[in-house]
């Protein structure tokens, strides 16, 4: 597939306190190529949109973002200040949110605040501009662009802020998109559709997607690889198929089979498996496996050391001690007859 | 792993709620919202009715209009019958505590100054119920029954994670031993981990105590797996209402069909999967259009459905659909 768009190598976010530092990312690497999109997935609070903030560039203090590289298309781009920062923001990444209403702003028109996007990083007249802005907007199908343009964002429901979203982070053909749940605040019916331009948009410029969810069935319909994370570190990364098909890592395992659905045999209702316990918090990560508290599995060896990455299959990874042991127990095998 | 948790419900037994024909109106300045808009269901005792719906349809304001948390315009809502919405504000009072009320955060609207043991306790000293030793004890039952240790009672409600405040709010809505609790989004805020855990816990009561649950949710397959009957609410209607099987083996309603169709999967062979989205946002509330609600995302709409507004006909045994084409 050539050079990845995207390639990270051991990030980290850590937050300065008294006591010592937490870890919020824990040494994350992963690449992403062109057409291709990775999912993040993973429950709240493991790190998930830090990752994303820390590939812009924008974690405010205390947060600090350390690691050895953030390549985009070749050029190491941590580290990054100030002008060149900014340019590369909206320009080669550009990123959507949950809430699209905290990042529109409220006085201006949508079409403004597209044109604005576009001359911030192209020199061409205020007309040209205009026009592409009624062209993204027809791009993210939104019907009647030219009256739409006109519109401010509380004319228009969280759907179509979602579109106007994608519209001004394509205003710059960026070669990665983040989307940090892009979906998670919208009804089904218009998740599906948003969910679909995107993977449109990927498929037509070859853009690069970083997805972020915590939802598995979106992980399944919209991502190519897939990247779980367990309290702000990897603990498995696959493609999608192998992941949802053999999942390795007991946590990954726990995610697929606690997914409710599916679960009356002959008009019986079968118990839910839970994930016993909670994620520890930050202040008291564990030294070892972040998930033996949680794990059916663990043994002693788990609590001592931070299981390594191993590697799996062409190209997959799964950072755990006892994947034999639990591939062999049949009795956590993934439900994917659930949706 | 293989447990029979269901509750068995008879169809010989007489509804616990009958609520019907129920309209509840919001008058603003933007106009009128019908966000109840002439809904009729039952709920047996012990039984879990499942309400699911986009968001905007009518969902909580019809739960909390069956509490009496709202007021409604008209129809009626019965219970064992009795016409609660005829009561007045006292005679409602020994009603009061056979429906309770769930919400999504339990505790963000109570005072957080108050210790978890007299959250829990407020409904018994309400309702004069015990002196102060037995309402103790009642409290440390009650924090076994939603599995918290006894020394939860002691602590504040800012201290409990999310899912242990969704058993703490379990709890206080047990406290009166309802016979219907309305469960409105109560794990919409939990991770999938975290919501196993609350739904098994509802399960098990509910086998237990034999209460029943109208269960408000978005989520299909969180509907799925509590539900025994489910019904679809589309811009303050019920547009559909059917048993979990026939609704999820054979949907009638094609607003329900939508989504079904609407919802990731994670079947990993099915790559293909034919998808009937639904076109379009859903209409303004205060605007829904003429004829069949649905009619202007429906892919199935004909002329006539912009005029002539289909009504709940069965289509099958315990199935009913508002479709003229069901
Ligand atoms: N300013 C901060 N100081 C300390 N911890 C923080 C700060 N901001 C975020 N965190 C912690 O970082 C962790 C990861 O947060 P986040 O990336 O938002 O998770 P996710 O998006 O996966 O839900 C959380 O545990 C959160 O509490
Ligand atoms: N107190 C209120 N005043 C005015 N409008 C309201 C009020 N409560 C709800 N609504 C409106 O009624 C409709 C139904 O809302 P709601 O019952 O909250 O839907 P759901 O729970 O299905 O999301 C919406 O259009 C909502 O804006
Ligand atoms: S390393 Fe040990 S504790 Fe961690 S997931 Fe694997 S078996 Fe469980
Ligand atoms: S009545 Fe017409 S518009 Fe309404 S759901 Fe049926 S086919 Fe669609
Ligand atoms: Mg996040
Ligand atoms: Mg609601």
């Amino acid at each position: 597939m050539g050079e990845p768009v995207l390639s990270v190598d051991g990030l980290s976010v850590r937050f300065d306190r008294k006591g010592g530092a937490l870890t919020a990312v824990d040494g994350l690497s992963f690449d992403i190529s062109a057409g291709e999109t990775l999912a993040i997935v993973g429950e709240s609070g493991c790190g998930k949109s830090l990752t994303a903030l820390a590939l812009l560039g924008l974690v405010a203090a205390p947060g600090r973002i350390e690691g050895r590289s953030v390549k985009l298309q070749g050029r190491d781009i941590l580290g990054l200040e100030g002008e060149a920062l900014r340019r590369l923001r909206g320009n080669r990444i550009a990123m959507i949110f949950q809430e699209p209403m905290t990042a529109l702003n409220p006085v201006l028109t949508i079409g403004e605040q597209i044109i604005e996007a576009i001359t911030a990083h192209e020199d061409i007249s205020h007309q040209k501009a205009r026009d592409r802005a009624v062209s993204l907007l027809d791009r993210v199908r939104i019907a009647d662009p030219r009256r739409r343009v006109n519109d401010y964002p509380h004319h228009l429901s969280g759907g179509m802020r979602q579109r106007v979203m994608i519209a001004i982070a394509l205003a710059c053909n960026p070669a990665l998109l983040v989307a940090d749940e892009p979906t998670t605040a919208l009804d089904v019916t218009i998740q599906s559709q948003i969910l679909e331009l995107l993977d449109q948009i990927k498929r037509e410029s070859g853009t690069a997607i970083l997805l972020i969810t915590h939802d598995l069935g979106v992980v399944s319909e919209y991502s190519d690889r897939v990247l779980v994370m367990y309290a702000g570190r990897k603990v498995e990364e696959r493609t999608t198929r192998d992941l949802l098909k053999s999942p390795l890592h007991p946590y990954t395992r726990g995610l697929i089979a606690a997914r409710p659905g599916r679960h009356h045999v002959n008009g019986l209702r079968t118990r839910l498996s839970e994930i016993p316990g909670m994620v520890p918090s930050l202040a008291e990560m564990p030294h070892g496996c972040g998930f033996a508290a949680r794990c059916s599995f663990v043994v002693d060896a788990c609590r001592i050391a931070r299981p390594p990455l191993i590697p799996v299959g062409a190209d997959g990874a799964v950072a755990c001690l006892r994947i034999e042991e639990a591939r062999a127990s049949e009795h956590a095998a993934a439900r994917c007859d659930a949706y | 792993m293989h447990q029979n948790t269901q509750p068995l419900v008879a169809t010989h037994i007489e509804p616990l709620l009958t609520v019907n024909d129920l309209v509840v109106r919001f008058d603003s300045s933007r106009g009128t919202v019908h966000a109840v808009d002439g809904v009729s269901l039952s709920i047996k005792p012990g039984e879990t009715l499942g309400l699911v719906g986009e968001s905007g349809c009518g969902k909580s304001t019809l739960g909390r209009a069956i509490a009496r948390l709202v007021e409604p315009q008209s129809g009626s809502v019965r219970l064992g019958g009795v016409d609660l919405t005829r009561l007045t504000r006292s005679g409602m009072r020994p009603y009061r505590r056979d429906i309770q009320v769930v919400f999504q955060d339990p505790l963000a609207s109570l005072d957080p100054r108050c210790t978890v043991g007299m959250l829990i306790g407020e409904p018994l000293r309400i309702h004069g119920i015990g002196d102060r030793r037995q309402r103790r004890d009642r409290i440390a039952d009650l924090l076994s029954k939603v599995g918290l240790s006894a020394d939860s009672a002691d602590r504040y409600p800012h201290q409990f994670s999310g899912g242990q405040r969704q058993r703490i709010g379990i709890a206080r809505a047990l406290a009166l031993d309802p016979r219907l609790i309305i469960l409105d989004e109560p794990v919409s805020a939990l991770d999938v981990s975290v919501q196993a855990q609350i739904l098994n816990l509802l399960v098990d009561l509910q086998s237990k105590l034999g209460v029943a649950y109208l269960f408000i949710s978005h989520d299909l397959s969180v509907v799925e797996y509590v539900s025994d009957r489910v019904a679809v609410m589309y811009l303050g209607r019920i547009v559909e209402t059917s048993t979990r099987e026939k609704l999820w083996s054979s949907p009638a309603h094609p607003y329900t069909r939508a989504l079904f169709d609407s919802i990731p999967r994670i079947d990993t062979g099915d790559l293909g999967r034919r998808r009937h989205m639904v076109q379009g946002d859903l209409p303004s509330a205060y605007n829904p259009p003429e004829g069949c609600h649905f009619h202007t995302r429906c892919p199935r709409a004909e002329e006539f459905c912009a005029v002539e507004s289909p009504i709940l006909r069965t289509v099958a045994d315990s199935h009913v659909a508002a479709c003229h084409f069901a």
